[in-house]
């Protein structure tokens, strides 16, 4: 036994963790009778990959089985971590169709989530670049499925958590790119409306996502840099890089040396960081070139940046709300937040496509992110903002939360009961769990 | 050296993944031998796609000494550089009284990759060039009760790797010994091990990189147990006797 945590370091949670190295040793796992939940590189915040009587760490499980070079598709093992995937075929001209915030997520742990980019308004989630998935079920059954075969079980396991059976091999699909560098356009909104139009008027870009300020309040409450992308040619790079479009800038990785005290982290520090954080990007408003790894995994380059939140661990908030009620319901998340003090360093905005899914996170409208060390007030912060969440017809995303309430998840989930319902029909209920299902009722 | 061939035996453990991962992003062809070899498919292909070289699967048992020099003709071309990461550690416990099991370490450790080595390194001499490298351990540098029938097979090991250096010492064949002191794989799983001084499989494949680059003769993974064990080896018997290592 010892503690888990995800990525937030809260909870943390007495687990036993299996370490399967031999397909048979997977099997054995699979097929030991308790319930058990597939674990990735613990990049989920909360306790989505955490089985206390057996978690089962995939990351023994991290080759690459076969590429081809006329669809761009990869076969791999569900421990393959995705900067290993760009590490390996950016240079030969591919990348990610759809990639989250950090490089370290396994491709398992990216299906379990049907995570998403700052693509999803235009191309969808992960799971739409998914050709096929070899899951073993709790009969030491290794099933193939697709959207031809077995394709229940194949939508429900894209987003479904773990909770349908241990990811073992995926069929990824990539794209072809001519450079590893990005056209990024910023542009400064004034406050929550301004930023929303922009992102409206931005449907045609590849990749947008504000950065928000989310201590202000009054007349420019919701203020953001907008931020859009477009994959370059190696024709649009300057000369010297035109040689070698895919070869990374040599780009320093810091590690977070220690814990800080939490009292370093207050309402007056994040207020100066945002107001920082916004005038200097105002200022810099315009285009620039991006490299890959800064345009997209910013965090990326501070290897335990979790840490920053202290010893009792942060809670990351994330919802999205339908894009009828989104201005509504951004504006009364943005005055809770504000009202109470409680900013984060990076609070994300992103508008969302339309996604029709058993149980993964998108659909049409907004969502917002941000991070809360974790203590009394903030925890019923969240709670608050749930409500608001709720109110405005929006939802919660699993691969973030750590601290939802049972009744609050089914109210925004109608899709749960369902999911439910067909983990108990397939058997998968008595097999697979986690900390969170059994906190959610899942 | 790049597009050479690097022959890995006893390819299935965690160390020796992380070695063949570390020659082939060189651009090393890569020659993986194991028992069952097979099963080492997935491996084939993953580190083929990820840095473009040619891998081969041979299947090799290093206690079937009979078979050793049909193994040797057998691979597609004869390796420039050979390592040799078999080991078995066994339980201390069932070593001391199943002497079956004891014997079992001790060729695993010692009789079969001495041999295989020795039979390597007569090909290389005449061919005129080559590097050898054995894992070995620095559990190999005294005998300590809590581990010495696995101690005294790996120091048998160290002991060959360096009369065969010595004997090789004025022709090309160079040979170098590894010895890593606590290494987080297989092996060492559920052992309560004092993080500082573990090692990652990817720190030995480094480290043994570097050191058939340079041409070292010996060297530790973490450079703190060049320490530890200066020290424990100093310690006199009457003293180290009464320890509890």
């Amino acid at each position: 036994m010892s503690a888990l945590s995800g990525w937030g370091q809260y909870p943390r949670v007495q687990a036993h963790l299996a370490q399967p190295r031999s397909p048979e040793a997977l099997r054995a796992l699979a097929q030991s009778g308790g319930t058990a939940i597939a674990r990735g590189n613990g990049r989920a915040y909360g306790d989505s990959a955490i089985n206390s009587a057996c978690t089962i760490d995939l990351r023994a499980f991290n080759r690459m089985l076969q590429f081809c070079p006329d669809t761009g598709q990869l076969v791999a093992e569900a421990g393959v971590v995705l900067g290993d995937v760009i590490a390996t075929f950016l240079p030969r001209g591919w990348f990610p169709y759809v990639t989250p915030g950090t490089k370290f997520v396994t491709l398992g742990g990216a299906v379990a989530a049907d995570v998403h980019g700052k693509n999803h308004h235009k191309e969808g989630g992960f799971g739409a670049y998914v050709d096929w998935l070899d899951l073993l079920d709790h009969n030491g059954q290794v099933l193939r499925c697709s959207r031809s075969e077995n394709p229940q079980l194949f939508q429900h396991t894209l987003g479904g958590m773990g909770l349908t059976g241990i990811i073992w091999r995926l069929a990824l699909r990539l794209r072809p790119v001519s450079s590893g560098w990005i056209k990024q356009t910023r542009h400064v909104a004034r406050d929550i409306s301004h930023a929303m139009a922009l992102f409206e008027q931005a449907q045609d870009a590849t990749y947008s996502v504000a950065w928000i300020d989310c201590l202000q309040r009054g007349p420019a409450m919701g203020r953001a840099l907008v931020m859009l992308g477009e994959h370059a040619a190696p024709a649009e790079l300057p000369a010297h890089l035109r040689a070698t479009p895919f070869a990374l800038p040599k780009r320093r990785q810091f590690h977070m040396p220690i814990t800080p005290p939490s009292w370093l982290l207050n309402t007056a520090t994040v207020r100066a960081f945002n107001a920082l954080y916004y005038w200097q990007g105002a200022r810099g408003a315009g285009r620039a070139l991006v490299d890959w790894d800064s345009y997209f995994y910013p965090l990326d380059a501070i290897l335990g940046w979790n840490k920053i939140y202290g010893r009792r661990g942060f809670a990351q908030f994330q919802c999205v709300i339908p894009l009828a009620q989104a201005e509504a319901g951004l504006r009364a998340l943005l005055a809770a937040i504000a009202a109470a003090g409680a900013g984060s360093f990076l609070a994300v905005l992103k508008r969302l496509g339309a996604q029709d899914s058993p149980l993964s996170f998108p659909m049409a409208g907004y969502t917002l992110a941000l991070d809360f060390p974790v203590t009394a007030k903030t925890l019923a912060l969240m709670q608050q903002l749930d409500a608001i969440t709720c109110h405005h017809g929006g939802r919660i995303y699993l691969a973030k939360d750590s601290r939802m309430a049972r009744d609050m998840f089914h109210q925004t989930e109608p899709r749960a009961a369902p999911f439910a319902q067909y983990r108990q029909a397939t058997g998968a209920a008595g097999a697979w769990a986690s900390a969170q299902s059994e906190r959610l009722g899942l | 050296m790049s597009g050479s061939a690097v022959l890995i035996l006893g390819a299935g453990s965690d160390m020796a993944r992380a070695l063949a991962h570390k020659y082939a992003s060189a651009g090393h062809d890569i020659q993986l031998a194991a028992r069952q070899v097979q099963r080492l498919a997935p491996d084939q292909a993953d580190i083929a796609l990820r840095h473009g070289v040619t891998v081969s699967l041979h299947e090799f048992d290093v206690l079937d000494l009979g078979a050793h020099p049909g193994f040797v003709q057998g691979l597609p071309s004869l390796p420039d550089i050979a390592i040799c990461a078999v080991g078995l550690m066994g339980q201390q416990s069932e070593s001391q009284t199943d002497m079956q099991k004891a014997a079992l370490v001790m060729r695993s450790n010692f009789e079969g990759p001495a041999c295989i080595l020795g039979l390597l390194a007569n090909a290389f001499e005449q061919r005129g060039h080559g590097v050898l490298v054995g894992i070995a351990s620095v559990a190999g540098l005294r005998g300590r009760g809590s581990n010495y029938v696995y101690g005294a097979s790996k120091a048998g090991f160290v002991a060959f790797l360096s009369g065969l250096r010595n004997r090789l010492a004025r022709g090309p064949v160079h040979v170098l010994t590894v010895l890593p002191g606590f290494v987080n794989t297989k092996m060492t799983e559920g052992m309560a091990l004092p993080q500082r001084l573990v090692a990652q499989p990817s720190d030995v494949a480094k480290a043994v990189f570097a050191a058939t680059q340079k041409r070292r003769e010996v060297i530790y993974v973490k450079p703190v147990w060049r320490l530890i064990m200066a020290i424990i080896c100093a310690l006199p018997e009457r003293v180290f006797k009464k320890t509890n290592l």
